[in-house]
């Protein structure tokens, strides 16, 4: 074959050699980079729970785990829910606009399903910590006018009753509201919102 | 008749000899030896800031074999991993030893590099032409950190949980795709047993592996272009008849002698911290550690161990969260832009102005500052702190081009100095 410069038949065969290895390789890799995901068995055991919330005296709070998550069922007393707009103009999402954070059904002034009962992830929007329930009123670590809510002792976030963040923490979005639905009038299922459990 | 005592020794010379002609037919050793040590010239004028490289290899010896021996007893599984560590410090004979050698060995390694790395900003070992020198040694730093956060898992302490939590969650702030990526590390929805057995292959298999790769790498860049030395010039521009560095002594034995003293000296402080304060009040064992791991309850007060707070203290200093992140993951790479940030042809802060002096005195104010700040709780006070000691670091990295080419420099000898 004559001295040819440019594009060689040798060129082409490294070249198309390189390719196939490559995508060969890449071939390869998926099976190693999906085993990463989440096991038919985590899957499983990510399945929906259920809770009874008939004997949670107003005021009070449970932590169900789900997925490894606590997720706070709190049963908010009348005054609790007069309260949840005194302090919506410091609040960074007040109307839960942002549509990740909870199902279309939550996205309302109480961020519920029914206004007496809230269900939260009880996971910090900012790195994942575990909020803390703080319900009583001004104490002396959170400042006078504190409304009652959820305080993240990692960084400081702070989230009200209705588990919606206040401005200027380091979280940037409300507490998720996690998918969940009334099996009957005392019972709520955590992790579906529809079909049966 | 009976061989004298001279024969005999004679005898056994040749036959090592011997034995090394036959090795050295086969495989380098001699060569290699020589390249590496008793004709690899170094500088005559090191100081002690010079002996953290040999330090730092010890550590990694060290952790390696102690690592061995703490796996032979721990259980990676959430049931069983607090419980086995418990086991190791009770029940196994020497347990204790071998565990308080790994934890205190991780800070010490932590000190040491960090050390050997402020020599690099002291006398400009990142310099051209030592740039991959540099760069290698920031991939081992990096790697470093990677193994001492799969290792902090492993005790499953409701530090280990929590911290890992946050770390894990860091990669959720990446728009979009963050979610999918935190899942996908935790092979779970959450950290669970399947998190600490997948960690624990990375920490005592993977990481490791590409650990010792990149020190051999690192080594091999080093001993291509040749150590610096306290007055950043290369020995290489004066070399003698015999093709020898002038200001050059062989590695072995001189360095060596050196270096045996000061890892000495070392091991005395190691033997300090871990037979009278394993868990240097909280700092390398944290106190909320030695509670198991619980999925539902936060420790009060989250800190990483000391090691990785100035970072830490960069990713809270912003109340948004992927700016936080993103600056945070940029305060980690930074120093491997350092051999093109740095304008300023002299490397030895011998020589070099007022300008450089200042800001690097300033850097390390502001990077032990926010090693501080990082430790403490989250206050309005700490976090204004936290944004001007980031400020600072920032500055010290961004502002270099401008202010590095602006030095005033004194001459440079040509020699070496005391």
């Amino acid at each position: 074959m004559a001295e040819s410069s440019g594009f060689t038949r040798r060129h082409f065969l490294t070249a198309a050699t390189a390719v196939t290895a490559g995508a060969g390789a890449a071939a390869t890799a998926v099976p190693f980079v999906v085993s990463f995901k989440p096991s038919a068995r985590a899957q499983a055991l990510g399945a929906p729970v259920e809770r009874d919330v008939s004997r949670l005296e107003p005021g009070g709070m449970i932590k169900v785990e789900w997925r490894g998550k606590a997720v706070f069922i709190v049963r908010r007393t009348e005054e609790m829910l007069r309260r949840l707009g005194d302090m919506v103009d410091q609040l960074a999402d007040p109307r839960s606009e942002r549509v990740e954070q909870q199902p279309e059904y939550a996205a309302n002034d109480h961020r519920s399903i029914r206004p007496e009962f809230l269900v939260v992830e009880g996971v910090c929007t900012h790195l994942g910590c575990a909020p803390t329930a703080r319900f009583e009123l001004g104490p002396a670590d959170l400042g006078s006018d504190w409304p009652g809510g959820f305080f993240c002792p990692c960084h400081g976030s702070k989230f009200d009753l209705a588990g919606r963040v206040f401005d200027r923490a380091p979280a940037p979005y409300n507490l998720k509201v996690p998918p969940h639905r009334y099996v009957n009038d005392t019972t709520i299922l955590i992790g579906v919102d529809t079909g049966s459990a | 008749m009976a061989a004298t005592e001279a024969d005999v020794s004679n005898r056994l010379g040749r036959r090592l000899n011997a034995l090394g002609d036959w090795i050295d037919a086969r495989f380098p050793m001699t060569k290699l030896l020589r390249e590496h040590a008793t004709e690899y010239y170094a500088s005559k004028n090191f100081n002690v800031w010079y002996g953290f490289g040999v330090v730092a290899s010890v550590v990694l010896v060290m952790q390696l074999v102690t690592g061995i021996f703490l796996a032979m007893n721990y259980k990676p599984a959430a049931a069983e991993a607090f419980a086995s560590v418990e086991y190791i410090m009770r029940d196994v004979e020497w347990g204790w030893l071998i565990r308080y050698l790994h934890s205190t060995g991780s800070s010490a390694f932590f000190i040491v590099v960090y050390l050997h790395m402020f020599r690099g900003l002291m006398y400009g070992s990142y310099k051209k032409p030592r740039e991959l020198v540099w760069l290698i040694g920031m991939l081992i730093y990096f790697c470093l950190m990677a193994e001492a956060f799969f290792g902090y898992l492993l005790p499953w302490g409701n530090m280990s949980y929590w911290g890992a939590q946050v770390i894990v969650n860091l990669f959720g702030t990446i728009p979009w795709v963050g979610e999918g990526i935190s899942e996908w590390i935790r092979g779970d929805f959450y950290i669970s047993d399947i998190t600490l057995n997948r960690f624990f292959a990375f920490h005592v298999a993977a990481v490791p592996l590409v650990l010792l790769f990149l020190v051999v790498i690192h080594i091999m860049a080093l001993h291509e272009v040749g150590s610096l030395n306290p007055d950043g010039i290369e020995i290489k521009e004066h070399k003698g008849p015999d093709g020898k560095p002038l200001d050059g002594v062989p590695f072995h034995p001189y360095h060596t002698s050196k270096d045996l003293v000061i890892i000495l000296v070392f091991l005395i402080a190691f033997s300090g911290a871990v037979f009278f304060a394993p868990e240097m009040g909280g700092y390398f064992l944290e106190h909320a550690n030695f509670d198991p791991a619980n999925t539902l309850a936060t420790p009060e007060h989250i800190a990483p161990v000391w090691y990785f707070t100035p970072f830490y203290a960069i990713l809270r200093a912003v109340d948004n969260k992927v700016l936080g992140a993103a600056l945070m993951a940029a305060s980690v790479m930074l120093p491997c832009f350092l051999p093109w940030l740095d304008r300023c042809r002299v490397k030895s802060v011998r020589y070099r102005s007022w300008i450089y002096k200042t800001a690097l005195t300033l850097f390390v104010i502001s990077f032990l500052a926010l090693g501080y700040v990082g430790m403490q709780e989250a206050t309005a006070l700490y976090k204004t702190l936290a944004q001007i000691f980031a400020g600072i670091y920032f500055a010290f990295f961004v502002l270099m081009p401008y202010y590095s080419s602006m030095e005033r420099t004194k001459p440079v000898p040509s020699r070496v100095t005391r």
